[in-house]
């Protein structure tokens, strides 16, 4: 199968969604001159016109709320939020407004947009730039979320972000931009709200997304070394989340770690500790453990930084500990 | 906007440029302190801009190089008790203010005797013992923040100022126009001081915005609004003194544009797809706010060259200690990541 980054997987979904429904733009900053701050717009704007990839002033509110509005009128708004951290500025808009316009209005209308949101660690950006914040947007009813941690469903979650009639908010890690991937020819969709098993194992459930997901992976070779055979879970999307999936998976291991980038405190990770001990304690044989962030502001410093980072090393340890 | 001005202009005596200028009501240690404020914000600048590069500086980077007859020049009316809030492209003010060239350098580097024990770098720079309240990742957070240091002087019953400054596209944020508005239904003494340097990262001012002058807009919320050339230090200098006396009177807010050119890269690796070098060269050789200074006063006969190159030749070497200052830092223990998330 061809592999491509998921910088580029992302610019095809945008291209063929942009194709096959003239109701979908996009708007955002620094998107269209110079292609994104991530590449990740890259040639749209020769191909559909700086009317359908906008740039827009340093608004953030204004883009979001525009989008609501476009969007409850009959467009398909993408307004990319150029990092995940600047949606504290427009936080009104996305759960007082986007998130509850089709509940609160009786279901009159839909609100079908996708906020694209580039989060995660990257080259010590520091406090304010380097943020996972995902976790807030799952407390909040009528939003859906997606986080793909590979290129192809990078792709298939943006297209089926942007067919969806609710509003969706898109995590694209920024360390994964430039990873490549196999990514199918045609039609790419994957299904929000399903998770994937992402390697098979009998020995104990590691549930992980996003850029954490390839450390999971990395951490279940270091065990399959030591004779512990963990199944990974790519969760894809965390709003609404797939509790089958976990729940399967975890009947059969007996054992749960949740692992991700952003801080454990309030983190996706007790979610899925709650759903697990409310719907599935009997199938434990052993504690269930997270590995997240601890509760700081990410630093800046090149040895707090890394003291901060989640690692393949750190995860395998809080499997060791299960045994 | 972008104001043109020849180097040069040799055919006025000495005694005209003066007397044109206004210099002589400048006291020689001011016109030295305009100078060494900028050289020393140039040559810092050019120093990060290197290690960076060089590959010693991480993070994301912002210069201020062009630009630094704005923070010279209205800091220059500042007292150490008075605020200053500023942005990502924050070393210059911060220079201007006072702070201490080695502790900002050892912040870039990311090391234990930064102004933040390293844990902020190049966009998180604050020195709250001289009342600068620091630079800031997110465009537009620091308006209201500002406001609300005018806010506690005004309560305090001190006559200190709270000078924010912002770029072109932070006008655009919504902070900007909720700040401007409390600030001058209130009277509180804030000067808002815009660096418009024709950019907001890759998109050119008139595209993004709906009025010629950001100063425009200071009518919409009953205070002055007042245009200088940014690259004349003793246009911002003079004009910035009139507000910010206003503001110490009590007589409320007001709001500076200084017109720039914004001469390097949004941040120091910017592949700059959306500008041609025609352009930048073209504002660069007729525009730069040092070479500018250096004109007036060597025509005026205030200064000789050779007066001038003594400053700048101190002024590096002070951006030199800095840099051997940072580079044999230390760096933080790991212990430091948990320590301060609480009072
Ligand atoms: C709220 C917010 N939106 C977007 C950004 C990304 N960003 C950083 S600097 C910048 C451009 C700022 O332009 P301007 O205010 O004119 O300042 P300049 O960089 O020109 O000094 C942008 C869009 C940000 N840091 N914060
Ligand atoms: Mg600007």
């Amino acid at each position: 199968m061809r592999e491509i980054t998921f910088s580029q997987a992302t610019l095809e979904a945008m291209d063929e969604e942009m194709t096959r429904d003239e109701r979908v733009f996009v708007m955002g900053e620094d998107i269209a001159r110079q292609g994104g701050i991530f590449g990740q717009f890259k040639g749209l704007p020769d191909k559909f016109g700086k009317d359908r990839v906008k740039d827009t002033p340093i608004s953030e509110t204004a883009i979001v709320g525009a989008a609501i509005g476009a969007a409850l009128t009959g467009m398909r708004p993408v307004a990319d939020m150029h990092f995940a951290d600047f949606m504290g500025v427009c936080m009104d808009e996305i759960f007082n407004q986007m998130a509850k316009i089709h509940y609160m209005f009786g279901g009159q209308r839909s609100v079908p947009m996708v906020l694209r949101a580039p989060d995660g660690l990257i080259n010590q950006a520091a406090a304010q730039h380097s943020q996972s914040i995902e976790a807030w947007f799952m407390h909040i009813p009528g939003l859906k979320v997606v986080i793909p941690s590979n290129p192809a469903d990078a792709k298939g979650l943006l297209k089926s972000a942007i067919r969806d009639d609710s509003p969706v908010i898109y995590f694209e890690h920024k360390a994964l931009f430039n990873t490549r991937g196999a990514v199918p020819d045609g039609e790419v969709l994957s299904p929000i709200g399903k998770a994937k098993v992402a390697r098979e194992g009998s020995d104990v459930t590691l549930v992980s997304y996003s850029h954490c997901m390839g450390l999971s992976l990395k951490a279940a070779d270091i065990l399959a070394g030591e004779d512990v055979s963990v199944e990974c879970i790519d969760l894809r999307t965390i709003s609404p989340i797939d509790k089958e999936t976990i729940l399967a998976s975890v009947a059969k291991t007996t054992r749960l770690v949740i692992a991700h980038e952003a801080v454990k405190q309030g983190g996706v990770g007790a979610e899925i500790s709650a759903i697990v001990a409310e719907e599935g304690i009997d199938f434990l044989d052993a504690p269930i453990v997270r590995v997240g962030a601890p509760f700081t502001p990410v630093p800046f410093a090149r040895p707090l930084e890394q003291a901060y980072r989640v690692t393949p090393e750190k995860i395998a340890e809080a499997i060791r500990g299960l045994f | 906007m972008i104001i043109f001005r020849k180097r040069g202009g040799g055919s006025l005596s000495a005694k005209k440029v003066k007397e044109k200028k206004g210099l002589n009501k400048y006291p020689r240690t001011l016109l030295e302190q305009f100078y060494r404020t900028m050289l020393t914000i140039r040559s810092f600048d050019k120093k990060v801009e290197e290690k960076f590069l060089a590959g010693e500086i991480p993070g994301f980077v912002h210069l201020y190089i062009g630009e630094e007859a704005i923070a010279a020049g209205v800091i220059s009316n500042l007292s150490r008790e008075d605020y200053i809030q500023s942005t990502h492209r924050g070393h210059g003010h911060t220079i201007a203010k006072g702070a201490d060239l080695k502790r900002m350098m050892a912040e870039i580097f990311g090391k234990k005797e930064g102004y933040c024990k390293g844990k902020g770098g190049s966009m998180h720079i604050a020195d709250l013992s001289i009342g600068m309240l620091g630079a800031n990742g997110v465009v537009g957070g620091g308006f209201n923040i500002a406001t609300g240091a005018a806010l506690a002087t005004k309560m305090q019953g001190k006559n200190n100022v709270s000078v924010v400054f912002f770029g072109d596209g932070a006008s655009n944020r919504g902070t900007f126009h909720e700040a401007a508005n409390m600030a001058a239904v209130w009277d509180l003494p804030v000067l808002f001081v815009c660096e418009n340097n024709q950019y907001a990262s890759t998109t050119p001012y008139m595209t993004t915005t709906s009025v010629e002058n950001i100063a425009d807009r200071a009518a919409g919320y009953g205070m002055p609004g007042v245009i200088v050339d940014g690259n004349d230090i003793f246009a911002v200098y003079e004009e910035s003194q009139k507000l910010i006396d206003r503001a110490r009177r009590g007589e409320g807010p007001s709001l500076l544009e200084c017109k720039t050119y914004r001469v390097k890269g949004h941040y120091v690796g910017d592949p700059e797809r959306y500008r041609t070098k025609e352009e930048v060269d073209k504002v660069c050789e007729s525009n730069d706010p040092i070479d500018r200074f250096e004109c007036t006063v060597l025509d005026g006969k205030l200064f000789s060259r050779e007066e001038l190159d003594a400053i700048k030749a101190s002024a590096g070497k002070e951006v030199e200690k800095a840099l051997e200052f940072a580079r044999n830092a230390e760096e933080p223990e790991i212990s430091e990541l948990f320590a301060g998330v609480y009072a």
